[in-house]
């Protein structure tokens, strides 16, 4: 593995008093000061800011790259308004997960893809050795800084900065060129938190202002700097799945609870022939609530009496919530909600019950 | 962060107050609480066990991970601090409040060092 790289906003986390760790290949905070509950807590019941510049962009431009992105991905790219973005798994010829992944229709023949830090170089191969036709495929990562300001308040403190006809009206869309500070953005309205909020890139070297910017112009919302913990509770409480735990090479979307996103009726895409040979998934993604005294994180054995059934992919103690919950993958006959089973941890059986996911959803 | 000086400490991090040579209470420090993070659930063994020094006598999780406590000393558990089940704050709040056990019959100790000791020692491992 390489050194871990800064993110442009990294001199601003060390002056925040972020705790600096290492993920996916780049140094970023896993919490500031005010520890990761605080932070979980101000992002469902006011904002917080999230340095989310690991993530990689590349950008697609050419008459056929919505042909390439149709069978490159598992989503269906053709009807698509300018701005509108859409999230789609990659998958290989198995079937299994490359990367899931959010596109961005910037204009006709012009798309705009963010993928996850640690898949970055490996999207980017897959991705270009398989592109056909006539496309310009570059990866542009290093050219952005990305921050996430999400919670209830996001909205008002956006609003304080941005005119109300830059603000993109809809989930899952974006505008390009939108000025706020000195800085021209792309500003979309998404995020990984389950909260409402907004994702804004702009050039790398403008990170720290922005940043900088935000959390003055947010201090009266009780707008604070949340680090990878909060992130990584916020999702789970949302339910939402991350590659490398709930998805892997060896994962089909399918079995992830994913269908959704992938369009088994578009005419060809990678991965479509052997989901089509295969039976329907023996294990399934489930949510779990835990009953029992104690927390079941990932790679716990899931039992039903001494029938090993599953096995746990993420779980943490739910800030917001209260309790804890885990996400994992069991026989796909027992996944039903009120199946009681019991995880091994360290040795212990603890209790927990599938429920339906998410297990936290905003009002 | 505090240290307070009439207690002893282990380089794992608890805390050791004795009553008598022979009985003490067991915590962790604030510089462990520190590093852990929001604690939010503790298993804690049994009133009656047994713990031997330097093995694992409870576990500790934090939003972010699950970590072992240590004990500093061969003993018998004579108490167990339920509170900290229900208030697994305290924990990070008052460090040297939220005792995790008493241990009585002590017939065996780690290597314990003094708090100017501990806070040399946690110095060098940042």
């Amino acid at each position: 593995m390489q050194n871990p790289v800064k993110t442009p906003l990294y001199d601003a986390h060390v002056a925040l008093g972020g705790k600096i760790v290492e993920f996916g290949g780049f140094l970023l905070p896993v919490q500031y000061g005010t520890g990761v509950i605080k932070e979980h807590m101000a992002v469902r019941t006011a904002a917080g800011l999230f340095d989310v510049s690991h993530m990689g962009e590349f950008s697609l431009t050419g008459p056929d790259a919505v042909k390439n992105l149709n069978r490159i991905l598992t989503n269906d790219f053709s009807v698509m308004y300018d701005g509108q973005a859409r999230y789609s798994p990659m998958c290989n010829e198995e079937g299994g997960t490359v990367d899931d992944l959010i596109v961005y229709k910037v204009s006709d023949n012009d798309y705009f893809i963010v993928v996850n830090a640690a898949n970055r170089e490996k999207d980017f191969s897959w991705m270009e050795s398989h592109m056909e036709g006539d496309v310009v495929f570059r990866n542009i990562s290093d050219d952005y800084a990305q921050i996430a300001l999400q919670g209830p308040k996001a909205e008002e403190i956006i609003k304080k900065l941005v005119k109300e006809e830059d603000i993109p009206a809809k989930y899952y869309s974006a505008k390009w060129n939108v000025k706020i500070g000195d800085s021209s953005c792309i500003l979309s309205r998404t995020g990984y938190t389950g909260e409402a909020g907004f994702e804004i890139y702009l050039p790398s070297g403008e990170g720290c202002a922005m940043w900088y910017l935000l959390l003055e112009t947010g201090k009266e919302e009780g707008l604070i700097p949340c680090g990878l913990g909060a992130r990584d509770t916020l999702r789970l409480e949302a339910s939402m799945p991350l590659y490398g735990h709930e998805l892997s090479d060896v994962i089909s979307p399918l079995a992830a609870g994913l269908k959704t996103f992938v369009k088994m009726d578009k005419e060809d895409f990678i991965g479509k022939s052997a989901m089509l040979a295969a039976d329907t998934p023996k294990r399934r993604r489930v949510g779990l609530r835990v009953t029992g005294k104690g927390i079941i994180r990932e790679h716990q054995d899931l039992y039903i009496g001494e029938n090993k059934i599953g096995v746990s992919t993420s779980g943490t103690h739910c800030p917001y919530l209260g309790y804890p919950v885990a996400m994992a993958y069991v026989d796909a006959e027992l996944a039903e909600p009120g199946t009681v089973v019991e995880a091994d941890v360290r040795g212990r059986r603890v209790a927990a019950e599938i429920v339906k996911m998410p297990f936290y959803k905003r009002a | 962060m505090t240290f307070p000086s009439e207690l002893k400490y282990s380089k794992t991090h608890e805390w050791v107050k004795f009553e008598d040579e022979t009985t003490a209470y067991i915590g962790i420090t604030d510089y462990a609480q520190d590093q852990l993070g929001d604690l939010v659930f503790v298993n804690l063994p049994e009133e009656g066990d047994e713990v031997t020094r330097d093995e694992a006598f409870a576990d500790v999780e934090s939003v972010k991970a699950v970590s072992d406590v240590m004990s500093p000393v061969t003993g018998t558990i004579a108490e167990v601090n339920e509170e900290l089940q229900d208030s697994p704050e305290m924990m990070n709040e008052h460090p040297y409040d939220a005792w995790f056990i008493k241990v009585t019959d002590i017939s065996e100790c780690s290597d314990l060092i003094s708090a100017e000791e501990y806070e040399a020692f946690i110095a060098e491992e940042q």
